[in-house]
């Protein structure tokens, strides 16, 4: 009546341009997250998400475009045909569960593919060898423990360009979820058990990484910065913090233990200067830390660079 | 609005006996139909329960290696204990048969009477045993804070022995109201009902004895 | 001296008054959150001493206790139900307000508390769902199913008023939070370790708890009764095919609720072992594990999303075919694809918690199997677009929300496909993205549904239209309000910003959320244009009158008796011969007919059942989060006693005689003969007193 439907066809135009303007909104090179990908994972995760969209468009878009056309063309004023009893097609039903069946098996088909392609626990081909890296999740910070070079940090999570990197996690803590959005896919850590993430960076550069479920106060605060830089400043950074890295003893990890973000704990070990997204070392680092957190066994008095680690699969 | 053909109302259109075993009375073909009801919505209740008890035997089953290095199913079960109480349920099954037969087949209440206070005397010589069986884990350290298995344990067990403990209460309910008022339409549903509850928890009984008792202490 | 208050109140004290820490530690910031939170216990009080003080100066008591508060009809409790949920939306959606406005503002900063954030994210989640979007689904089947398939009652009316008690009970515990505070900061999904006392140990989760128990309870209460009343209590005729689809999908939401709640009552009951007797069930150390948690709470939250929207599936069936003046499109592939629905909804849950470590396999297998509900999905949506081809489609307000749903809510499922993929998963779970996703299908889906159905069967109910012109504006505010609150939140996905977070550092995110607050406040508007509607549709309700109680030409049998239809809703039980049985009859010309015969009318009496257990529930749900150990046994004590007492109770029943009957059913058809009948052109104009020409075949009408 009065036209209404007339003043639908606005709506249902601007509805789905808003939809897909949100959704690209993510191309732009500045913007944050895999829409602009940073390393093989991402991207694979991005193109999988434009095949989804673009094939179950095929579904939903007819629904968008042929909505406003019914009401336009049998309004009640109009004067289109009118079959108040008619309710049954058979074609039209098969085509009706037969189209969208089609497009789910060819979705349910590269699904079953790509998922197994991109299991977090699944190691990323290359010829250099994996750079291991533990992780633990306190409440609200991250510490990153580098096995092989003895050494850890915070704040920052430091890796070389084009290398894979082996990811095992835990927490100390609540359930929480790590994730470098640029890089790859999320992953729970929970405590006494671990899991495991499998990335790689492709380029240089400063990205997001953050604490994605819910833990309380510092949640927000729960972040760092991923900075993927070259293999000679990564040798230089390893060096760097083997040399300058405050020890990480009991005391230190007690003081890790405590509810307080990356902020507030640099302040508790005298670090005033400190802001989210800087670096904090630490060296030497406790025999078997990361098997000590998981195990929930004591942690070494003192720090030494002891590190035949085996990590806990 | 109506159709002008039939002019019974709609519940005399059904057969008569409806429900073997419920003799209300050859003139109650309507409280016949309201009592099946109530019949048959207890077992949808029962349904929605066996998802609870189903939950936590699934529960239980995975949280066995959880011992954490306390007391496992072989120091805390005993065998005797568990067989007495299945004993004393299975008998109370056969018990609230019995009073279902005097039911059914007869008119007086001294018969139904006396199998109905021989099952709640059963039921709470079970409820006895059992929580005797608490106190003696207990005693062994087998207590939910010491270990998520023993937690999963006491979460499943006490819950059936809660049900039987709610059944014990509607039991000396009816038997009050079969005081007060005889063994009405009301009374004959209930006991329907409660005897489909008294047997559930006697199967439920069945998979507990076999998967927590039999199947932990082999 | 404090012995004895700490027996008497628990833990309860000071610091529970919701801006004790304005009080103790008076920065300007916790000023401005003990001014919110306070102002908010302010509301609750001021609004339950306004309405004591209103029924008492109407002198409304005993009104209200005899036709209401203890009546057993269908009817008046599925009114009271909807009551319920238009208060606690009301509620949640300022909640929802106060979050968007944070995220507006809140680049590094903002003005809320973290903590209260927390407990806002939480209290929105658990009304919407529990103490909004349940009850209002619960109220609108309640209401309608008996007069679709010709029953006077549901099978159990006393049942159905302990329903009505329990929820009543859970939203008053989640209502007296906002005094004595805290409420839970865990989430409406509660995931332990986070909620064990080692990390919760206040009240907060407690509460939460106890008030989602009661709603489970009476979820799954109301579940058997529904599903019994439409096995048992359909009218002769009236076969499983013939039912409208409306009690299609109120049948598979009451199976869904019988066995998809009682996850949810048993997870929430372990985990209040762990907080209350020490248990291991749920925590990181002594063989508890939580994952358990996560998989029995999503064996209840993938059926619970399901019961949520089925129904409004039913509900847009009336609707587009109504509304087209036309036979649905095909009803047998409909009721297929709702029971295909139900059934495949236990088999998805795990894709709630695919980063939580399983095996490829695993996830692929639960994401093609996700995949797979949206076929059945589909085949509705383009069933309902051909029950719109080839009729006459009339733009009535409960149109509007069935066309903002179809296009809306298909765009909702597209992102759940997404969100279906695994690996694609891993980038966007618990990110705004699944926001964004969930609200599309709950607001297109579940609440424009319960609106649409408000505004289809208001008439009905009272006896007056709901005005059309506020209608509209509500109903365009919401859509454009949705849109903007919430597709902003797609963008905020895909660039990394995480739910449940209280502020953020990328300045890439501020335009997108300062739009989304923007859409908070207009979908304010919209609930204000509702509640203008309502009262400016009861002050015109005179002119809008319509006894005769069929405004929109309807099909089913609720259109066939007046507008409110009496306690007994028809004089003589119908018997039906095909689908759509009141049009069937219409077009026959068999309307409005007189019954051979009145026989007398047995209908259940008054009881105060309900308001006991609303009553003990709310004690004891109180007195488990306070450890006010005497209050729980007190109200156990008083539950068990009036359950007891009412299986003693005999005269349960109250006979309304053939006479009354008749004299009723007269006098309506006598209404119906002053009434001038109207066609469908006139629909929306106050020449429309609730009767319909006859149709004429092949005729527009």
């Amino acid at each position: 009546m009065k036209g209404f439907s007339n003043s639908l066809i606005p709506l249902s135009r601007g509805g789905p341009i808003l939809f897909v303007m949100a959704l690209l909104s993510g191309c732009s090179d500045s913007l944050p997250g895999f829409m602009n990908p940073q390393g093989p994972i991402a991207e694979a995760q991005n193109d999988h998400f434009w095949f989804v969209v673009i094939l179950t468009l095929v579904v939903v878009l007819p629904v968008i475009v042929l909505t406003p056309l019914l009401l336009w063309r049998y309004r009640y004023r109009g004067n289109a045909v009118y079959h108040p009893h008619w309710g049954n097609s058979r074609w039209l039903d098969i085509m009706i569960w037969g189209v969208p069946f089609i497009i789910v098996i060819i979705l349910a088909v590269v699904l079953w593919r790509k998922t197994h392609e991109l299991d977090p626990y699944r190691p990323i081909a290359s010829d250099k060898p994996p750079l291991q890296v533990q992780v633990v999740g306190f409440d609200w910070k991250w510490l990153f423990i580098y096995p092989e070079q003895g050494i850890a940090t915070m704040g920052q999570l430091v890796l070389p360009e084009d290398r894979p990197v082996a990811f095992h996690l835990t927490s100390a803590a609540t359930l929480q979820t790590f994730f470098i959005p640029a890089l790859g896919s999320q992953i729970d850590v929970m405590n006494r058990m671990v899991t495991q993430l499998h990335l790689q960076a492709n380029n240089t550069g400063q990205f997001q990484g953050k604490n994605m479920q819910y833990n309380g106060e510092g949640f927000h605060h729960q972040r760092f910065t991923t900075r993927v830089v070259d293999d000679a400043q990564f040798d230089d950074f390893v060096s760097a913090a083997q040399q300058q890295g405050q020890a990480l003893d009991r005391q230190l990890f007690n003081e890790l233990n405590q509810q307080s973000d990356a902020v507030k704990f640099a302040r508790a070990i005298g670090l005033n200067d400190y802001q989210h997204g800087d670096l904090m070392t630490f060296s030497p680092i406790p025999s078997h830390l990361f098997d000590n957190v998981v195990n929930h066994a004591a942690i070494a008095h003192e720090a030494t660079n002891n590190n035949n680690q085996e990590t806990t699969p | 609005m109506t159709s002008t053909t039939t002019h019974r109302p709609a519940d005399q259109a059904r057969s008569p006996v409806r429900h073997p075993g419920l003799n209300l009375g050859p003139s109650h073909q309507e409280s016949e139909d309201v009592r099946e009801e109530m019949v048959f919505g207890f077992w949808v209740f029962m349904m929605s329960d066996v998802i609870i008890f189903g939950l936590l035997f699934a529960t239980y089953v995975v949280m066995l290696g959880g011992t954490a290095g306390g007391p496992g199913p072989s120091d805390l079960f005993e065998m005797k204990s568990a067989f007495i109480e299945t004993m004393i349920l299975l008998v109370s099954s056969f018990t609230f048969g019995m009073a279902s037969l005097a039911l059914k087949y007869r008119t007086d209440r001294k018969v139904l009477v006396i199998w109905l206070v021989v099952t709640l005397l059963l039921g709470l010589g079970f409820l006895f045993f059992e929580l005797k069986d608490f106190h003696t884990m207990f005693g062994k350290g087998g207590v939910p804070s010491r270990s998520g298995f023993i937690s999963a344990f006491f979460s499943l067990v006490p819950l059936h022995g809660l049900h039987v403990t709610g059944a014990c209460i509607w039991l000396i309910a009816i038997l009050g109201q079969i005081a007060v008022y005889g063994v009405d339409s009301f009374v004959k549903t209930a006991l329907l009902r409660l005897a489909i509850l008294w047997h559930f928890l006697d199967i439920i009984w069945i998979g507990i004895f076999s998967l927590v008792y039999l199947g932990g202490l082999s | 001296m404090t012995d004895v208050w700490s027996f008497i109140f628990g833990r309860l004290g000071w610091d529970a008054l919701p801006f004790w820490d304005a009080i103790k530690d008076p920065t300007t910031f916790n000023i401005i959150n003990g001014v919110i939170a306070g102002g908010a216990a302010g509301l609750v009080l001021l609004g339950a001493l306004a309405t004591v003080v209103w029924i008492t100066w109407a002198g409304k008591w005993r009104y209200l206790w005899t036709e209401w508060l203890t009546s057993p009809d269908h009817k008046k409790i599925g009114i009271m139900f909807i009551v319920i949920a238009m208060v606690m939306l009301s509620r949640a959606l300022i909640e929802a307000v106060f979050m968007r406005a944070q995220q507006a503002v809140g680049l590094d900063g903002g003005f809320l508390s973290p903590d209260h954030f927390g407990e806002f994210f939480t209290t929105h989640g658990t009304i919407m769902i529990f103490f909004m979007a349940m009850p209002f689904l619960t109220g609108m089947i309640n209401y309608v199913m008996p007069l679709q398939i010709g029953a006077r009652d549901l099978s159990f009316p006393i049942m159905n008023q302990i329903s009505l008690g329990l929820t009543a009970a859970g939203a008053a515990i989640v209502m007296i939070s906002l005094v004595l505070a805290p409420f839970s900061t865990g989430g409406w999904s509660g995931y332990p370790p986070y909620t064990e006392l080692a990390y919760s140990p206040d009240a907060g989760v407690d509460y939460w708890i106890w008030a989602v128990t009661l709603s489970t309870l009476s979820s799954t209460l109301s579940g058997i009764n529904f599903a019994v009343t439409i096995y048992k209590k359909r009218a002769p005729g009236m076969k499983l095919f013939r039912m409208p689809l409306f009690t299609w999908t109120a049948l598979c939401t009451a199976i869904l609720m019988i066995f998809g709640m009682p996850p949810l009552t048993v997870v929430t009951a372990l985990l209040a072992l762990d907080r209350y007797l020490d248990f291991h069930m749920f925590t990181s150390d002594l063989g508890g594990n939580m994952m358990n948690y996560v998989n029995l709470f999503w064996a209840f939250g993938h059926p619970e999303v399901y019961i949520l929207i089925l129904l409004p599936f039913g509900i847009y069936s009336e609707v587009f075919a109504t509304f087209s003046g036309k036979r649905l499109y095909g009803y047998t592939s409909l009721v297929i694809a709702t029971m295909c629905i139900a059934v495949l909804s236990f088999t998805v849950w795990l894709h709630h918690f695919f980063t939580m470590g399983q095996s490829a396999s695993i996830n692929a297998a639960f994401g093609i199997a996700t995949m797979l509900i949206g076929i059945p999905t589909g085949v509705k949506v383009y069933d309902w677009m051909l029950t719109m081809y080839r009729g006459r489609i009339r733009i009535s307000v409960p149109m509007i929300y069935a066309i903002g749903f179809i296009m809306l809510f298909v765009l909702g499922g597209l992102t759940g496909i997404i969100l279906a993929t695994p690996s694609v998963d891993y980038q966007v779970h618990n990110s705004l993205f699944l926001i964004a996703h969930f609200h599309n299908m709950l607001i297109p889906g579940t609440l424009f549904g319960m609106l649409s159905a408000t505004n289809f069967w208001f008439p009905k109910a009272f006896g007056f239209r709901l005005e059309e012109r506020w209608g509209r504006r509500a109903a365009y505010a919401w859509i454009i309000g949705f849109m903007l609150a919430f597709f902003p939140l797609y963008a905020l996905g895909v660039m990394g910003m995480p739910r449940r977070s209280l502020t953020f550092f990328e300045p890439a995110y501020l335009p997108w959320t300062i739009a989304a607050g923007v859409g908070a406040i207009v979908i304010l508007f919209a609930m204000l244009f509702l509640l203008i509607q309502l009262w400016v549709s009861v002050r015109d309700r005179h002119s809008n009158n319509m006894f005769a109680g069929d405004p929109w030409d309807g099909r089913s049998l609720e259109w066939a008796t007046s507008s409110p239809p009496p306690e007994y809703n028809f004089p003589v039980i119908p018997e039906i011969h095909s689908r759509d049985a009141y049009m069937a009859e219409k077009e026959q010309g068999k309307a409005y007919q007189v019954p051979d015969e009145f026989p007398d009318i047995e209908m259940p009496s008054n009881s105060a059942m309900g308001v006991i257990i609303a009553v003990t529930g709310t004690a004891m749900a109180f007195g488990l989060t306070w450890y006010m150990w005497w209050l729980v046994i007190l109200s156990g004590v008083v539950t068990l006693v009036a359950v007891i007492a009412r299986g003693f109770a005999r005269k349960t029943t109250r006979t309304i005689s053939g006479d009354e009957v008749r004299r009723t059913h007269l006098a309506w058809l006598e209404h119906i003969r002053r009434t001038t009948p109207v066609d469908r052109s006139k629909e929306q104009t106050s020449e429309n007193r609730g009767l319909p020409v006859p149709p004429v075949e092949g005729a527009v009408q």
